[in-house]
Order: structure tokens, then sequence, then C-alpha cells
């Protein structure tokens, strides 16, 4: 049978778009993640990936048709071994223009308290919520979400074509399901996730009916914007932080990378490597955390875990919000490793195809916000990390040097820390023990 | 000079075959290396020559229950030389199926003997024992399989002591048989002689019969056995055996404590298998073994990197299509794929014996163990139309649910064709289907498979042909 493509929904509010460009033609072979067309709605152009790998048999709306209705198929593909042949069994069907729906009111969108899993929207007889498309679960799956209160939309399938099954549905109801934003654990404080209300004090109603309706667009919380929101809220709520900064100097780093990059076997030879300045930053981390045991820790109620290998995340910005996985073992990797590993999983993370152990645990991390011409600026500890370290841009300025003025290249590196595991003087010696590594990088050889 | 490959195959097994095929569907430069035939044990000395032996048998039976069925059958008698010889023709005609599978998907076959030697390559020793040219591989699967363990006291030597191998082929039908080991080769060996008049004797350490089957399922097929004449001894053991010049004197040692001496014209030992593990230098490579067995992740990988272990000598449960199975997701891993892991709990089991046995997932006792709150259904076979007409009224499908869930946690059945059955259940749990959709299934009348249905039925305490 072919598998027909279907018109995405850019947004969870959009209905229909135009059909904008065929970036593939009838009989071309695609690959999964391939872009096999160009999509506009009012707000955005975007491809459409393949998701399955094939050959285009069909093309069922002309480029530049307007108005096409999400889920309408688009395109018919060819599996293995499926010939043209196999399109006829396939009742093509044209494409239905969307209906012309009133525009949606801008009802608040009701959160639920849910228990152990992120608060979600109520499910509305499996239908997702957030595309308007079918939730593909198998039963067992199905009735364990609805005995569970969870959210399917809310789930990740791993199964074949993405279908929910039992493991992820019972994964989501042991760590909150989606579960995609920095913090991926629960909290450690409470035992059970204590329920939690994702906005802030004022009621949702009185905040809405503050602004004038019609002047605002209302997007739906996606599942990532309801971690991140109760992650961080949590974060902030139950962690005291406080907040050491230093400004490290880096030419001999710069310098440093320079000539180690120049070493690296050309772009797609095997072993190849291109080392950023924030590798540098993450193997230091990681070497200060084995100088500075103590920092090295997650506290839970029952006892602080001191741990022994240096797990460090690395904060990636992805469309919608963000992602922190964790490279293990930091003091016994290369730099080059790192800078290897950082790239691959930062670029599974933009795609959501991290799997859950590849962004959970950890002690600290590190966000990097240099790329933005961002100075300084602290970060708030991702549970159950002890610390994190926001990191600000590498600037020429101008500094004293045995009473003189002189140039050199700083950058401003603040060290957030849980003050129940981190005290002052531990985070201002891990901070030291850190800059130390960065100012003379040739120490992380020791 | 040495060839390279993308994928090379040591064992050209039900394992290690469709590894190879899968390999080549998906682009991937493959060799397999078999040191004696294509097939494996399995096509060649194990599933499926003994399938035609017990087809013989079932033929037999049938012949004999002539009467019952308004056939007048008389002087029936068998011809054990005609018998062996469609099992080897079925045997041969299905391995050399496999060589032109292989040829067709282009993957190249070596015969000889494959041992590692470095990080991707592979030397390969002739049938007369001299090196052939090195295997380069990126990625080598051993697939080398396993054989019958032998227990001290209890060597084969091929003449009065038996493997699966010489069962297969007797040159003269014994008159007794001893059988040590009740699992699935055993039991299968004891119903195949039991039908052709072979007094047979089978001894069990554990206290049941196919020690893997549910306890229920278990003891109905003993019954069964016994009535057709077998002697069976569970929680019992062979002490000794004595050589005897065309008979073996054994020495068992019995449940109550004490000691029984028989003699028997031929021994049948299937007491388990052991991985083939040796002579491949594993040890050369830093592969970590388990005993006998091949450690592995749930993506057969091996803890060399590049090196991945399928099937039997990757440890068990010991069943061809698991080792099919993990070669198919070996290889998916290897080019790039996102395949899911093997569920143990989802491989079906069977025993072609009469009356068969085939079960996939947890026994009630395992269940309980577990802690679970669990349904449980049970339909007999004397409740079905189709098994009533067949003349097969011996048989029960047994089901567990997990009571919160609806999960299907185990199904276990004894009886005519419940082999062929099985995989409707193993579709089930594949799908993660609650009780709730099964019972929405339309089975067709009049078959066997209502039995299956009525068992759920009778889980939730909605049986109706009872």
């Amino acid at each position: 049978m072919p598998t027909p493509i279907l018109m995405p929904a850019l947004s969870p509010t959009m209905e229909q778009g135009k059909l904008a460009k065929w970036l593939k033609k009838e009989g071309d072979k695609v690959a999964s993640g391939d872009a096999i067309a160009e999509i506009e709605t009012d707000k955005a152009t975007m491809e459409v990936e393949a998701v399955d790998e094939g050959t285009i048999g069909k093309i069922m709306v002309a480029e530049g048709t307007e108005g096409v209705a999400v889920n309408t198929p688009i395109a018919l593909l060819l599996g293995e071994g499926e010939d043209a042949a196999a399109l006829k069994s396939y009742g093509a069907e044209p494409p239905q223009p969307a209906p012309a729906k009133a525009a949606q009111d801008a009802e608040p969108v009701k959160v639920e308290k849910a228990n152990g899993a992120p608060a979600a929207a109520p499910q509305a007889n499996g239908h997702n919520g957030h595309d308007g498309g079918r939730v593909f679960a198998s039963p067992l799956a199905r009735r364990i979400a609805k005995d569970a209160g969870l959210d399917l939309a809310a789930v990740k399938g791993t199964g074949p074509h993405g279908r929910i099954v039992k493991h992820d549905v019972e994964e989501a109801k042991a760590f909150g399901a989606a579960k995609p934003a920095a913090a991926a654990a629960p909290a450690q404080t409470g035992g059970a996730l204590v329920p939690q209300r994702l906005a802030a004090a004022i009621p949702d109603d009185q905040i809405i009916a503050m602004y004038e309706k019609g002047t605002y667009e209302l997007r739906p919380l996606d599942n990532m914007r309801k971690t991140i929101a109760m992650r961080l809220t949590q974060a902030t709520q139950t962690i005291p932080h406080f907040r050491l900064f230093v400004e490290c100097e880096i030419d001999t780093l710069l310098e440093a990378r320079q000539r180690i990059n120049m070493r690296s076997p050309k772009d797609g030879q095997p072993g190849a490597f291109k080392v950023s300045v924030n590798d540098f930053i993450v193997k230091a981390l990681g070497l200060a955390l084995q100088r500075v045991p103590d920092a090295n820790a997650t506290f839970t109620e029952r006892g602080i875990l001191l741990h022994k290998a240096s797990d460090v995340g690395v904060a990636v910005a992805v469309e919608g919000g963000l992602f922190t996985p964790v490279i293990r073992g930091v003091e016994k990797k290369s730099l080059a490793d790192i800078s290897n590993e950082v790239k691959d999983l930062a670029e599974r993370a933009r795609k959501r195809r991290l799997a859950p152990h590849e962004y959970q645990g950890g002690t600290t991390a590190v966000s990097n916000l240099g790329m933005f011409g961002v100075d300084n600026f602290d970060a708030v500890i991702n549970p159950p990390h002890a610390t994190i370290l926001a990191v600000g841009r590498g600037e020429k300025r101008a500094v004293v040097k045995g009473n003189q003025i002189v140039v050199a290249t700083t950058m401003g590196c603040t060290l957030s820390c849980d003050h129940r595991v981190v005290d002052g003087a531990l985070g201002a010696r891990l901070l030291q023990a850190f800059k130390g590594y960065i100012e003379e990088p040739v120490t992380m050889l020791a | 000079m040495a060839e390279a490959y993308d994928v090379a195959v040591i064992g050209g097994g039900p394992g290690g075959y469709v590894a190879a095929i899968r390999a080549a569907q998906l682009g991937l430069k493959t060799v397999v290396i078999e040191r004696e035939h294509l097939g494996g044990i399995c096509l060649n000395w194990g599933c499926i020559p003994t399938k035609a032996l017990l087809r013989t048998a079932e033929v037999l039976r049938l012949a004999q229950h002539g009467a019952e069925f308004g056939i007048k059958a008389e002087g029936l008698s068998f011809d054990l030389g005609k018998i062996v010889a469609r099992s080897r023709a079925v045997a041969n005609k299905l391995a050399s199926g496999v060589a032109y599978l292989l040829k067709k998907h282009k993957v190249t076959v070596i015969d000889g003997t494959a041992r590692l030697k470095a990080k991707g390559v592979v030397a390969v020793a002739g049938k007369d024992g001299k090196p052939l040219a090195d295997v380069e591989a990126k990625h080598i699967i051993i697939a080398t399989g396993a054989r019958a363990r032998v227990l001290p006291g209890l060597e084969p030597d091929g003449k009065l002591v038996w493997t699966y191998k010489e069962a297969m082929v007797p040159p003269s039908l014994p008159k007794s048989l001893l059988v040590v080991g009740s699992g699935a080769i055993g039991i299968e060996f004891a119903s195949f002689y039991n039908a052709l008049g072979v007094k047979v004797t089978v001894v069990e350490i554990v206290d049941k019969i196919l020690p893997f089957e549910d306890d229920e399922i278990s003891a109905l097929a003993r019954k069964s056995f016994e009535k057709q004449g077998m002697t069976i001894h569970t929680g019992a053991k062979v002490d000794m055996l004595e050589k005897g010049k065309d008979s073996v004197k054994a020495t068992l040692a019995l449940k109550d404590g004490k000691t029984q001496i028989a003699e028997f014209d031929r021994v049948i030992v299937a007491a388990g298998i052991v991985g083939n593990v040796e002579n491949i230098r594993l040890e050369e490579l830093g592969i970590k073994t388990d005993r006998t067995h091949i450690v592995v992740d749930e993506f057969s990988r091996t803890s060399a990197a590049g090196v991945y272990a399928i099937g039997d000598v990757a440890g068990p449960p010991w069943l061809a299509h698991k080792a099919s199975h993990e070669g198919i997701i070996c290889v998916e891993k290897i080019a790039g794929r996102n395949p899911h892991p093997l569920n143990v709990r989802n491989i079906p089991g069977c025993t072609y014996s009469h009356p068969q046995v085939a079960s996939i997932g947890i026994t009630e006792a395992m269940a309980k163990k577990d802690g679970r709150e669990i349904k449980v259904g049970r339909f007999p076979y004397q409740g079905n139309g189709k098994a009533i007409a067949l003349g097969e009224p011996e048989g029960l499908v047994k089901t567990i649910f997990d009571a919160k869930t609806g999960e299907l946690l185990g199904a276990h059945m004894v009886g005519a064709e419940v082999t062929e059955l099985i995989q409707g259940f193993g579709v089930a749990k594949t799908l993660e289907t609650t009780e709730a959709e099964l019972m929405e299934t339309v089975f067709p009348h009049p078959t066997l498979s209502e039995t299956m249905l009525e068992s759920v039925f009778d889980a939730y305490g909605r049986v109706i042909h009872i």
C-alpha cells in the first residue's frame, strides 16, 4: 500500500495552507528527513520532511494550490518493492478545500492538575488536541493512559510509525509525560511529584481579561512549554539559588583551539573535529568537578548523592524550547570526542530525537548565550542539578595587568548554585578550578 | 588479498542466513561463511526434519485410528528407511532453497570455518583445512549456533547413546528408548518413537515435563503422553549408564529417593544445549562470554565494537525464530535503521508432540510470583465443535491477563494444531491488544481458533460454550 503524505500542521492552530513548491517530483527517491515540499502559511514558509523512505509515487496537490486543509493527502509515497501499479489500488482523493470555519474564540486554555504528569488538556476522544491529527496508540497504551489520567497527545510514541506503546506510557507515567525540557527528572524534593500550577498567581481568566480580544493570538501550550514552565517554576521555588561571577581570559584558549583544529583530519574524514570554545568550557567544568568533588552532587532529602563521573549537560535551544543533553564522563573524554558528541546530541535535540537517557541526570549544565552577543547572565538550575554555568561572549576588553592597561579577550561566566548542596565557598572553589583550566588550557592535560 | 565486505556472517543457520538476506536487502555487501551446511541445525538436523518425522507419526496414528472415522485399514506397517529418507529429502530440499535465496540476494557464500583474526578481519579455513583468503568486514555477526550439552557419564557415542542427530536417522528401530531431558527436543523424539511402538521412558530432572511451560499445560501433556504408553519420571535423573553390546543399563535416581535399574536399547540425551563459542578466537578481540554464550546487548552487540552475536550462541531462548528475528534487528541497527529490540516475552515456543504444546508470554506461576493481580481463562477442546469433528477432543487453551490493565500476559495451549494457533496471540501481544479487542475479534466458525476467543471470554466470566 502506498503511504499518503499528509498536509502538515505547521503550528497548532493551522487549519490550511498553501502548497508553495514541490522540492521533489514523481519518481524521486526520498529518505527520511528529506525536504520534499514547501508549505506557506500567513506566518511562515516551512519545509515538509519525509517521515519514511520511499519513492514519490504521485503528487496529488499541485504546486501553488492555496487553502489545502491540514491532513489532506498531498502525495503518495511508494515503499520498498512497491511500483506504480500500487497507486491504482489507492483511491486518490482530490484535495479538500478547508472548511470555512469561524475563527477560534480565544478561550482560555484549560489547565488540569495532573498527578505525576505535566498538566495537560483533557483528552478528547483520543484525538490530539494540538493539531487535530489522530493519535496512534496501542489499545493497552490507551487503557493505561486513561487509568493514569495521562493525555496521550503528550506522549511520544516509539512504536512502528511513532505508535504509542505500553512502554511509552509507562515511561511517561514514571517521568512525567513529554519531559522535553531542560529538567527531565522530577525534582528530588518531595517524593511524589506535587501537582503544580503552570501559570502565575493571578488566575488565567483575569490575565486574559486584561487584554482586549483580537489584539493577541493565543498559542496553546505544547508539552515542551508546559514542562519548561513547570520544572523551572519548581526550580526557582524550591532551590535556593545564589550566583558567583568570574571573568576568564581566553586568549590562550583561543590560540590552543586554533592549533588543535588545524590538526583535525579533513572535514568528512574519519576522526574529523572542530572544537568550539564551548567544548573547552564543558571539558573544563567536568575537570573542575573532579577537582572539587563535593560540588559534583545532587540534593535529596534522603542524603546528598556524590557522583563519581562528571556528567555535564549542554543547553541546546530548539524550535519552541530547549533540551539539555548530557555528556557523560567528561573528565575521561578528549575535546574532539566531546565536540563531536555535543554536535550529534544537539543535532538530534533539534529534531527532537533524543532518547530520555540522553537528557536525564547529570549534576551541572552549561548554558552559553555568547553567540547572541550577551556579555553576562545567570541561569536557572535544572533540577536535579546542583549548579549551572551561564557563559557570555568572549570580547576584547581593556584589563589592568601590573598597572598597565592591556587588551585581553575575556568571557564572563556565572555559576548558579543550589545552596542546599553547594555552599558559597564550595561554589567559589569550583569556579576557581574552572577558571584555572580555561585560562591555562594546557593544564587540562595534567 | 582480503575481500572487503560490509557484513560478514559466521554461520548460515536460521539466524545467519536471515541476517545476511536482510543485510543484502539494505544494500550491504554481505558474505556468509558456513562450515557445514546452509540452513544450520534447524533445517538440516533440527526443526524441519523432525517435523517430517512427526508428520509420519501423525499419519500412522490417524491410520491406526481409522476405524473411528469409518476407515478400514488392516495390516498396517511402516518402513523406517523410507520414513528417514523422507525426512532427509525434506531437509535437503530446504537447505538448497537457502543456497538459492542467498544467491538471489547476491550474498557471497564461503564454505569454510571462520575465526576472528583482528578487528574487522576474519580468517577462513577451507573444508580441507587449508587457509582461504581473509575476509574483511566492517561488521562481523557471529551466528555459530549451539550443540547438544554433554552430561558427565552420559556422553553420546553415536551408537547406543544418541544425540538429536543420530536419533533423527535411526538405522533400525529400538524396542525401548530412554530419553534424558523433557524439553521440546526430548519430548518430540519421545513422541515420535512412542508412536512407532517403541517403549519410551522419559527422565526429567525438574519436577515437571516441558519445564518452561505452564504447570497446568505441562501436567495435561504428561497425562496424555502417559495414556499413550510413555513412562515419565520427573524430579529424577540418570545416575549411571552401563553400556552393553546392544543395550544400555541405566541407573535412575527417582523422585522418591529410590533407585531403579532398567535396560534400554538406546538412549537419547536431550538435556539442553551449549553455545558454539570455541575456536572463533573470541578472547583475542576481548569478547565477553557468560558460560557458553556470548554476552550481547539488546541489539546483539558484543563487548567488541563491530562484532555481534545472534541466535543460540547469544543465549536463550534457543529458538530458530528468535535467531532469525535477532538477525534482522542486528542488521537493521548496523544499517542505521531504528529497529525495536526483541521482547523475549513475545516469542512463542512450540513443541510438536502429540498433543502439541505452544505458548507465549509468562506462565500463571510467573505472573503470581511477580505479584500481579491476574485473570485466568481456560477453555477445553471438548467444548469446540471443530475439535470434536477432527476427533481431537483433548486440549486446553489458557490465557492470563493483567487484571488491572487487560494486558495479555501469557497464553498456553495444548492440543491439536496449537502450534499453528499461537501466532494469533503473538500478534495480539505485539500489537498490545487488551481483552476488549480480542473479544471484539470475530473468530471463524468452526475452527480450533474459537477456543482462543472462548478462553479470553472465560477469563472475564463470559465464556459461552461451557
